[in-house]
């Protein structure tokens, strides 16, 4: 590894001899070829359901069979047990924010956003696992893990069957939620207090 | 028994942001042929080709393995394509390991390639899906809220991030090979630079990088016969988890700790820290040092900070010296990343690190992972033959 790295190996870097009417032409270094793609979207039976439920201003996911965890989008299965998940179960448009990344750079397709702008990792109430949303309507820089939100919907003539019909999530004011039973935490936190009624119970 | 394994010949192109002078073929061809070069042994000596790139998509060439065929010598060869995204490189390696361990090859030839300069990866990674929400700014979007969460919990020093982000483009600086060679960097550059995915500052991000990394692994005879020390591997192991169920621990992940558990009890390594000399982990921003430090057991959870704030991961008076090379903050051709950890890894116990060896080095850790954070494969080398 003593050689330098930058000059590639010798067997692989032969002299190149261009025909004589190429010489004064200016060498081809790259070519960008822009591709388009147009396509039918099938969603499925799950994010079917899902996707129509938002013209009505409703958010449903699916329940666990085996623990009764619930799914947001629902995506038809149990990703831990592997179970069918055939069951919706419609969600409030509340939660609160888990983990969130304060975006300073723009992204392909979003001119509309404002920079910095906050994606986060919603916890709706009701559901185990979180989905990612704008949140908007605070500055910034007040954004906490475990804040309340709720979401804020297009007008009624404006919605379609979509995820985009929610424009943002705004805080709500109530109480944080405490960060130890926030975002991924909150499954435990909720499995520890189902297990202490539990006991409680057994005990009584 | 598995079958001793030995890497006997490691190759690597200059990472830089454009190689405008070599086509995709001209990229791959120079790291396979430095790898044999190493190994002192010809294209006809090799038995299989396993190779790993990130997602096809990147540079918009379908599986580009096929096409790569000729340059990489496989032509009437067998040859296999692994995807596991940004861990690619290190579960490339750990595949092309078990075609050797378990008999069915003498020499395999592996190689992982990215060249950035002809895709846009934070393009490809921010791919909105159809009547959802797209707000995601590529791979520093996806893992700054898991940041922002181990910075929760551990209460660590705001500036720890910085600390590993100037420590790795110091040893960059050692190693001709990294992408990244800046000289005249200060600590307080690295601070005062932009935020781009808060808490995530430029400066604690990684570099887009062409490149690509070979190995050329061998049985024990083939690793018996070397002129050159080699490299033994004592173990390697591959996890996955799905990326988002519930109760999932996004900052020390299961599939992480069970990968570490499995690939440390092969080696029959019961003190990590003590018994590891070096560690190549996939850190491609600063953060995923202290986070991966813990997950691996090289120190207890909720330490991996006092590591860096410490010293103990520099390759001058640390005990644990990590990323040497400069890591992923320094280089980063995303397919070939997690080979040139696991490569680099190897270099150390062969004693062929250059200006970047840690004196003695005798047993090596390689680390790569991919995905939402659920992808691992990780490997440990050391300069004598395993003893089971």
């Amino acid at each position: 590894m003593s050689a330098d790295p930058s000059i590639p190996p010798a067997a692989l870097s032969g002299e190149v001899r261009l025909p004589e009417k190429l010489a004064d032409v200016e060498p081809v270094r790259s070519v960008r070829t822009p591709i388009r793609l147009e396509y039918d979207f099938i969603p499925g039976s799950a994010s079917s359901g899902y996707l129509n439920a938002f013209a009505d201003r409703k958010i449903l996911g699916q329940r666990s069979p085996v623990d009764g965890a619930v799914f947001v989008p629902p995506r038809g299965v149990d990703p831990r047990h592997g179970a069918a998940t055939p069951d919706y179960v419609e969600l409030p448009d509340t939660g609160h924010v888990g983990g969130f990344c304060v975006t300073r750079l723009p992204i392909p397709g979003r001119d509309d956003l404002e920079i910095p702008y906050v994606s986060a990792w919603i916890h709706l109430d009701g559901a185990d696992i979180g989905f990612l949303g704008l949140v908007a309507g605070i500055d910034t820089s007040e954004v906490r893990m475990g804040m309340r939100v709720r979401a804020v919907w297009k007008p009624d003539d404006q919605l379609g069957r979509t995820a985009e019909n929610i424009l943002y999530w705004e805080p709500t004011g109530e109480p944080d939620i405490p960060v130890t039973a926030a975002g991924t935490n909150a499954w435990h936190a909720k499995q520890a207090a189902e297990s202490g009624e539990q006991a409680a119970g057994e005990e009584g | 028994m598995a079958e001793r394994t030995a890497v006997l010949g490691v190759g690597q192109t200059k990472y830089q942001t454009t190689r405008g002078d070599v086509s995709l073929p001209g990229l791959v061809r120079e790291a396979a042929y430095r790898a044999l070069e190493d190994a002192e042994v010809g294209w006809d000596d090799i038995d299989a080709v396993v190779v790993g790139k990130a997602p096809d998509f990147f540079e918009g060439v379908m599986q580009p393995e096929l096409f790569l065929a000729e340059a990489l010598g496989a032509v009437g060869k067998p040859l296999l394509r692994v995807h596991t995204a940004g861990s690619v490189g290190g579960s490339t390696a750990v595949v092309a390991a078990s075609l050797v361990q378990a008999g069915i090859h003498r020499r395999v030839l592996t190689l992982g390639f990215e060249k950035q300069s002809e895709s846009n990866a934070t393009w490809a990674l921010s791919l909105p899906q159809p009547f959802s929400v797209s707000i995601n700014a590529g791979a520093g979007g996806y893992f700054s809220p898991i940041i922002r969460q181990y910075m929760a919990r551990t209460n660590a020093p705001e500036l720890i991030g910085c600390m590993v982000a100037f420590k790795d483009r110091q040893h960059a600086l050692r190693n001709p090979y990294a992408h990244l060679q800046q000289q005249d960097l200060t600590f307080d550059q690295v601070v005062e630079s932009p935020m781009l995915w808060e808490p995530i500052r430029f400066s604690e991000t990684c570099p887009s990088s062409d490149g690509a990394c070979a190995i050329v692994l061998g049985d024990e005879a083939a690793g018996d016969a070397s002129t050159k020390p080699v490299a033994w591997i004592h173990g390697a192991a591959l996890r996955s988890e799905a990326n988002n169920f519930p109760g999932r621990d996004e900052v020390n992940p299961q599939a992480s700790r069970d990968c570490a558990d499995d690939v440390f009890a092969q080696a029959g390594i019961t003190d990590r820290r003590a018994e590891i000399d070096e560690v190549e982990i996939y850190v491609p921003f600063s953060w995923y040092e202290p986070m991966w430090l813990e997950s691996l057991g090289f120190c207890e959870i909720g330490d991996g900070w006092k590591l860096v704030e410490d010293g103990a991961t520099h390759l001058d008076g640390g005990d644990l010296p990590v990323n040497c090379s400069g890591g992923v903050l320094s280089s980063n051709p995303i397919g070939a990343s997690g080979m040139i950890r696991f490569a680099e890894a190897a270099l150390q116990v062969r004693g062929m690190a250059g200006d970047h060896q840690v004196d003695g080095a005798r047993k090596s850790f390689g680390h790569a992972y991919g995905g939402g954070a659920q992808y691992y494969a990780m490997w440990i080398v050391g300069a004598d033959k395993p003893t089971s």
